[in-house]
């Protein structure tokens, strides 16, 4: 049902907007605003509201979005709820458009940002991952590593690490880290280069800004995730092994014969699957979010903030079903 | 040219255009002046359809671009160069591959060429030694001038200038106002510039619309329009100290 209102909302972009500007919570001042005002339905009337419908064929105006104040609660929550839908339909567009993109990745325009990009997303957050992945490993270690010490067993905290490890911590930190910082360094940029008008500019040079921006960033991240939690997966197990050895009493032998025993391959390809689609959602999420930005810096503060909400909650949903679609 | 037919659009409940009706032909340098809010920037977006009117119509020669979609659109903005109010450089590229970026994206020529271009273009407007220059060591003058050097690089039909002289000092401003004019004699270009400076206005217009509260209050060439018995007209030009019997007319300008 969700699915089907996101697609009526994407895909009825129109009607969609004069539903949030004027359907709810249209005050009687309605008449006078958005678009010229005229009533929802009313033959013959051209509402617009924010009208940014990504893509080659559609993106073609940047209206601002004026709305009236809804008239009471209800009204404010079903703004919400249709904005929500909404913004999930063109965020899907966008992925959609963003991907048609991707046979330009080599072209000579595109090639240098892709990889520019893969070394700003990846190479750059090196350093934040591999002090959030030992640490995450150190405290797995720790916590199971007690508990299972009570019982005599704390040579298969090697096995517990990895296998929390591969299956969830190591992309769901991965995601959590990439979201926060890259994710919201792209909000922060595309939100500017809408309130400096580069992307209006980039648009009336007829050079398509989701190829231009979002595409290079989509590739260089779904590309880059894997790799990055691979890296979160190996430091998190070796600090899980430092812990075991200087405070369990758990040589590394034995560690890393536990690592090994009982992970398997699924679940090291099942955690890096969902680290490719962590990328993807919060390079969509973060373009989507920029792209929408209004009311100059305010608006980047906002959108910036929007987009780590929104990518930790995506996130953690995402994550809950890939892992219910691997693991029945 | 461009011709707007009654196009009316309200923003936030406030109307910024109303019913706003004019023609510009081919080759014109066409300035459009009015006070801050009265619709000058408004009406520029509505030629490359960054806004859509609420109704009425703009066309772009024989394309109706406030109603044109996809592919059509994008050709008809092909036709247009535009230089912005802040000039939205891309920050991340020197002023160089800022000009050359149209060609670049748009065309299959060698980068070598592209590069000769950008020089040649970045030399008119007085910057060939900020090739390498990063947008954010320019000042906002120099910054102006690299939009502008991008803005022509593509050699379009039709020019758009928001504010090109805003924040400049006086001798560059005049030069661009040299360049803008150059442009209309030498390659007919048509330029359609939005400012508040009358002094350009006067100088190298060869049409002037003056907009107020969304509504064309007068439309004429600058002999014209220096002579327009319209209050607001009168008030504008002399709260920039110029007046029908002033060293305008005596310098024999009109």
């Amino acid at each position: 049902m969700v699915l089907r209102a996101v697609l009526a909302c994407s895909c009825t972009p129109r009607l969609c907007d004069n539903l949030i500007a004027h359907g709810l919570g249209a005050s009687s001042t309605a008449g006078e605003n958005a678009g010229g005002g005229q009533a929802l339905g009313k033959p013959g009337t051209r509402v617009y509201g924010s009208a940014r419908y990504f893509g080659r064929r559609t993106i073609h105006t940047r209206e601002p979005e004026y709305l009236v104040p809804p008239v009471n609660t209800w009204a404010r929550i079903g703004r919400q709820v249709l904005t929500a839908l909404r913004d999930t339909g063109r965020a899907l567009v966008l992925l959609a458009e963003a991907t048609s993109q991707v046979v330009f990745v080599f072209s000579r325009q595109n090639r240098n940002d892709t990889l520019h990009q893969m070394f700003q997303s990846g190479i750059k957050s090196l350093g934040v991952i591999t002090v959030v992945a030992l640490f995450t490993g150190m405290i797995l270690a720790l916590q199971t590593g007690l508990e299972l010490r009570r019982y005599g067993q704390e040579a298969f905290i090697g096995s517990a690490v990895t296998i929390s490890l591969l299956r969830e911590m190591g992309p769901f930190m991965t995601g959590l880290i990439i979201a926060a910082s890259v994710g919201s360094a792209i909000a922060a940029q595309m939100g500017t280069m809408v309130v400096s008008e580069e992307i209006a500019a980039l648009e009336i040079m007829s050079i398509n800004p989701v190829r231009f921006l979002v595409m290079p960033r989509l590739v260089a991240l779904a590309l880059m995730m894997p790799f990055l939690t691979l890296y979160t997966n190996a430091i998190g197990i070796l600090g899980g092994a430092i812990v075991g050895f200087t405070q369990l009493d758990v040589t590394f032998i034995a560690y890393f014969d536990n690592c090994t025993r009982y992970a398997e391959n699924k679940d090291l390809l099942v955690g890096l699957f969902k680290s490719f689609v962590f990328g993807v959602i919060v390079v969509i999420v973060a373009c989507h979010q920029g792209f929408a930005t209004t009311e100059g810096a305010i608006g980047v503060g906002r959108a910036t903030r929007r987009t780590v909400i929104i990518s930790f909650l995506t996130i953690l949903t995402m994550g809950y079903f890939i892992t219910r679609m691997f693991y029945r | 040219m461009i011709r707007f037919e009654k196009v009316h659009k309200k923003l936030g409940g406030r109307t910024v255009l109303d019913g706003v009706d004019f023609e510009i032909a081919p080759g014109e340098t066409f300035f459009i002046v009015g006070t801050s809010g009265a619709g000058k920037s408004v009406s520029l977006k509505h030629m490359v359809r960054l806004l859509t009117p609420d109704s009425g119509r703009v066309w772009i020669g024989d394309d109706c671009v406030s109603e044109a979609r996809g592919r059509l659109l994008e050709k008809i903005r092909t036709r247009f160069g535009v230089l912005f109010q802040g000039a939205a450089l891309l920050n991340w590229m020197c002023a160089g591959d800022n000009v050359g970026l149209p060609l670049l994206e748009r065309t299959n020529r060698p980068e070598e060429e592209i590069e000769a271009l950008a020089r040649e273009k970045l030399a008119l407007v007085g910057l060939e030694a900020a090739y390498d220059k990063m947008p954010g060591e320019l000042s906002g003058g120099m910054r102006k001038r690299v939009g502008l050097a991008r803005a022509i690089i593509t050699s379009p039909e039709i020019i758009l200038y928001d504010e090109p002289t805003s924040g400049l000092d006086p001798v560059t401003s005049r030069a661009i106002d040299q360049l803008i004019d150059s442009l209309r004699r030498g390659l007919g270009v048509t330029s359609v510039v939005v400012t508040h400076d009358m002094h350009s206005a006067l100088s190298i217009a060869t049409r002037i619309a003056m907009l107020d509260a969304g509504r064309i209050v007068e439309l004429g060439t600058p002999a014209e329009f220096i002579k327009s018995s319209n209050e607001k007209v009168q008030q504008f030009l002399e709260a920039q100290y110029i007046t029908k019997r002033g060293a305008w007319e005596k310098a024999g300008t009109l």
